[in-house]
Order: structure tokens, then sequence, then C-alpha cells
């Protein structure tokens, strides 16, 4: 499964992409996660290459993703029409008022803001994504991100912790 | 083996070194490398290391020169830019014979260029860079993995042959996350062991051993006899690495193959990937993938030109370098074509795939 995950800096897009990661192997699976990197422009997007997969994995640049999970509308506009026949498109509709106008995806627009809000924090938006990508596509086990979630935040941040898994959790519900 | 961790190769490679015994570490930042130096910044004083944050690039390859000099394993890392400046710190290292690491995050170039990945500093690393008759031992890894177990290899070989060691990555491998799995630290003993190694020729040797005496650690031999009878002996070591050091891996090699793709580091990720799908569609390509750059294995590449071979195909991250070397292997028996990508752009499996049925 090919992904990119993306947004505006400090929305959490190379997050999503980087505990799915560590979930997928995790699980033993191959995974790897390339970030763009370097002058992105003030408004735009910054965006990660995430693949997850049985077998090893040769190029890890995302160019026709399985899954585009994006938190503005640059991130829409940017790779909506790239996302493979078949695919799906998770979309923050707090911040991407445009719709893609697409038949050929699955597609689900969430107000992913205003769900990170009413839990508590916006910082858990990308968990709401991570949610709804599990839940629609089975990638990685709740669990598993619960427990990495828990060996990284327990003791840290025992609040943030529990909104991180409320929010995953109202991810999935969305998604099914 | 040990956990397997998810990790940029940037730091991948700076976790390897310090379980390789690395100790000291002196360096400058410089995108897309910064994660390297980051890591040593932050751990290097928890193994009771020394980690310098130069003035300049040139500082740093002259305090590694010193370093080295003591005997010790030393490294230092930047990416091409900040390369360049080190070349003549890097003559002076292979002049002297001694044991260093160089990690180079190639980016795009040349000048300061830009900070994508790119593989063009491949002449600078295999064909000299620095001035006079020097060969640098030069690693190319391909994956995060790679990048790590190719830090470890390099202080052993710089160790072996007392000669600096490059190790040629890039922007996309230095940024990238894939899981890692690591050798233990080395214990006491073995880091006692390693210091010994270079008891024989160390500026400073241990005052506790029997016999030691200090040593004059130089590249300046201003009798041209003497001279002349040293830079015979580094042909000689250089000859050895040659025939002992050759690494490569064969990718989908068999007699069956219509077309055989040389490539390297990050630009034979994507090959791969073209490598596949056309396997999938019923067409044979196989793949030589140099790990050492130099010595470069010719003889690999030389074998697999069998008569079914239609044509060669090299791909890199540039306007055409290792392509020299892929064609004195081939010596003319095959035609050797060619896909490079410039200015920090990847080439994309789909393109990889159309010059290898261009070639068909």
């Amino acid at each position: 499964m090919k992904l990119i995950c993306s947004g505006f800096g400090g929305q959490g897009a190379l997050t999503i992409g980087k505990f799915l990661a560590k979930a997928g192997m995790a699980e033993g699976k191959e995974v790897s996660w390339l970030p763009s990197y370097g002058p992105e422009m003030r408004g735009g997007t910054a965006n990660v290459s995430t693949i997850i997969t049985e077998t090893p994995i040769a190029s890890p640049l995302v160019t026709y993703p399985d899954i585009l999970v994006a938190l503005n509308q640059p991130s829409v506009d940017k790779f909506g029409q790239d996302i493979k026949k078949g695919g799906l498109l998770i979309a923050n509709s707090d911040m991407c008022p445009n719709e893609l106008k697409r038949d050929d995806i699955d597609i689900i627009y969430a107000p992913m803001t205003k769900i990170a809000n009413e839990i508590g924090s916006i910082k858990v938006l990308n968990m709401v994504a991570i949610g709804i990508v599990i839940g629609k596509t089975n990638l990685v086990k709740y669990e598993t991100l619960e427990n990495d979630l828990t060996a990284f935040l327990a003791k840290k941040n025992p609040q943030l912790l529990e909104a991180n898994l409320i929010a995953i959790k109202k991810g999935m519900a969305l998604a099914k | 083996m040990a956990e397997k961790v998810l990790m940029k190769g940037n730091e991948a490679s700076a976790e390897a070194a310090l379980r390789a015994g690395c100790r000291l570490y002196f360096a400058y930042p410089i995108t897309p490398q910064s994660e390297l130096i980051e890591y040593m910044a932050k751990m290097m004083p928890k193994v009771n290391g020394t980690f310098v944050q130069s003035e300049s690039e040139v500082a740093a390859i002259n305090m590694v020169y010193g370093a080295a000099g003591c005997g010790k394993r030393v490294m230092t890392s930047s990416s091409s830019p900040g390369i360049s400046l080190k070349m003549e710190g890097i003559s002076y290292l292979a002049g002297a014979n001694l044991p260093a690491v160089i990690v180079n995050v190639q980016r795009g170039g040349p000048g300061l260029g830009d900070i994508q990945p790119a593989q063009g500093d491949y002449f600078q690393a295999t064909k000299g860079g620095g001035h006079g008759d020097y060969r640098l031992i030069v690693l190319a890894p391909s994956t995060v993995q790679e990048f790590a177990d190719m830090t470890e290899l390099a202080f052993d070989l710089a160790d072996k042959y007392c000669n600096p060691v490059m190790i040629l990555s890039d922007g996309l491998l230095g940024q990238m996350m894939e899981p890692v799995e690591f050798k233990p630290h080395k214990t006491a003993e073995e880091l006692a062991k390693l210091d010994k190694q270079h008891f024989d020729w160390c500026i400073h040797p241990n005052e506790d051993e029997p016999n030691h005496h200090h040593h004059e650690i130089n590249s300046l031999e201003i009798d041209p006899l003497v001279l002349e009878q040293h830079v015979i002996k580094l042909g000689q070591k250089f000859d050895k690495i040659t025939a002992n050091e050759q690494r490569h891996e064969e990718y989908n090699i068999s007699d069956e193959n219509e077309v055989l793709v040389v490539s390297f580091g990050t630009a034979a990720r994507i090959a791969k990937s073209a490598i596949d799908e056309l396997k999938e569609e019923g067409i044979s390509v196989g793949m030589i993938r140099p790990m050492t750059v130099w010595p470069y294995p010719y003889d690999a590449i030389s074998n697999r030109i069998t008569d079914k071979i239609k044509k060669v195909v090299v791909m890199e991250l540039n306007l055409g370098q290792m392509i020299e070397d892929v064609k004195l292997a081939v010596n003319g028996r095959k035609s050797v074509e060619f896909l490079g990508k410039v200015g920090g752009i990847l080439f994309t499996p789909a393109e990889a795939k159309a010059k290898i049925m261009e070639n068909i």
C-alpha cells in the first residue's frame, strides 16, 4: 500500500506516515518513509511518501498513491488527480472547501479540525486521519498503534495519550 | 539480531559509527546531512566521546587528520559543497596513510546547487577530487540498513588498509526512514584492541605498552627519491585493495537477461522497481549494483556481458559519470546507453522502464 500524507507544516502530516510505518514494521511488514524536505513554499504543503507492503521496497518515492491523506486544500490540488484508480482520498473537510471531482476512487471528507477541537487538542487532528485510514483499509491494527503510542506517551503525557487514542477511535468510527 | 527501529539514514549512520567504536567526530552542518551531526551532538557525550562542531569543513577535516594520527576511530560528514572543502585534507590523510571515515550525503550541484538527492559527486569521490596519486575506498549504500552496515565496514576497511574511506550516500538515503537493525556496541576490550592495532605507527602509543615510542605523521617528503618510494608503496596498497575489496549486488541476474542495467545507490532502487515490473510482463532484465564504486567491480560487469544481452543501460542521478567505468568493463562488446536526471530530481520507475524498452 502506497500513501501520500500531506498538509501545512505543523498539521502532523509527516507524523501520520511515521506512526503508520512504525506500526507496519511492528507487524513484520516492509516499510519506508520519505519526506519532502527543503524550502517548501509558505502556505504550501509538507508531504511524505509512505509504503507498507509484504515485499521488499525498491523505490521509496510514491508518484501514484493508493491512499492520499490531505489535511488542507493545496494537498488535494497537488495530489488528488494522482490517486490510483480504485484508490482512496481522505480529506479534512474543514480545510478543503473545493471537493475533488472523481468517481473512480473512494472519497471520505471528514471535519478533522472540528473533531480534534472537540476532543480537546488540535494536536490530535492527524490521529483522526490515521483512524480513518485503518478503519477503512485495515492497513495496520489499532492495537499496534495503541501499543506504540502508549510506550511513547504513557509517562510523558498521559492526557495527550488518551486524546490520541480517542481521536483514532473516532476516525475509525467515521470510516465504517 | 537486535530489534528493528525506524530511523533516518543520517541517524542510522551516526548510530552505527558509535557502535563501531567511533569516539571522535568533527563536522559542520549542511542540509541534507544535518541529522547526522545533530545525532552525534546528542549521543557522543553519552559514550564519553568528543564531538566538535567546527568553524568550517576545512577545520573539521584537519581535526580528523589529527585524531586519525593518534590511531583513533574518527569520522566527519558533510554534503557535496562541504565535501569539496574537505578535499585538501582528504589528500593529506591518504598521503599520510591515515584511516578515517568521511560521509558524503550528496545533493544537487555543481556549486551550491540545491539540497535534493543527486549523484553528481561520483567523479570527485572515485577519481580524485584532492590532488596527487591517491585512492579513496568508496562505499555506495542503497538502503538505510546498508548505510548503517557500510558505516561499520568503512571503519574496518580504513583500519585494515590505513586509508580514508568515503561513504557516498545522498539526500534521499539521508532523509528517508526505514527499519534498521544494529550490531551491539563494541566492548571495552574490543575498543582497546582497535587502538592497539595502530601502535606500530600512530603518533603517541599507550605509554603502558612495552617498547612504545613516538612516530612522525607526515605527507611531506621533499626528497624525490624518498617520495617516489612512498608513492610506489601507496600504489601497492591500492592494488591490494582493488584485488580484495570489490563488492556488488546482483539483482534478477540470469542467462535469460536481455538487458543489463548498471546503477548504484538511490538510482538503483528506482531501477529495481522498473526491473520488477518488467519481470511481471515476462521481460528479463538483470542489474549489477556496485556497492564499492572504488574499487570498481569491473569483472562482475564484464562477466555478465553474455551473447543474449542486447544492450547495457546505465542509470544515474547525474549527466553520466559512472557510465565511463561501465564502458571500461564492457570494453566495446555492447553499446552502453544512459538514463540520467540532474538538479536533484529523481527519474521515475516508468522512465526507467521506458529506457529499458527502447533498448530491447
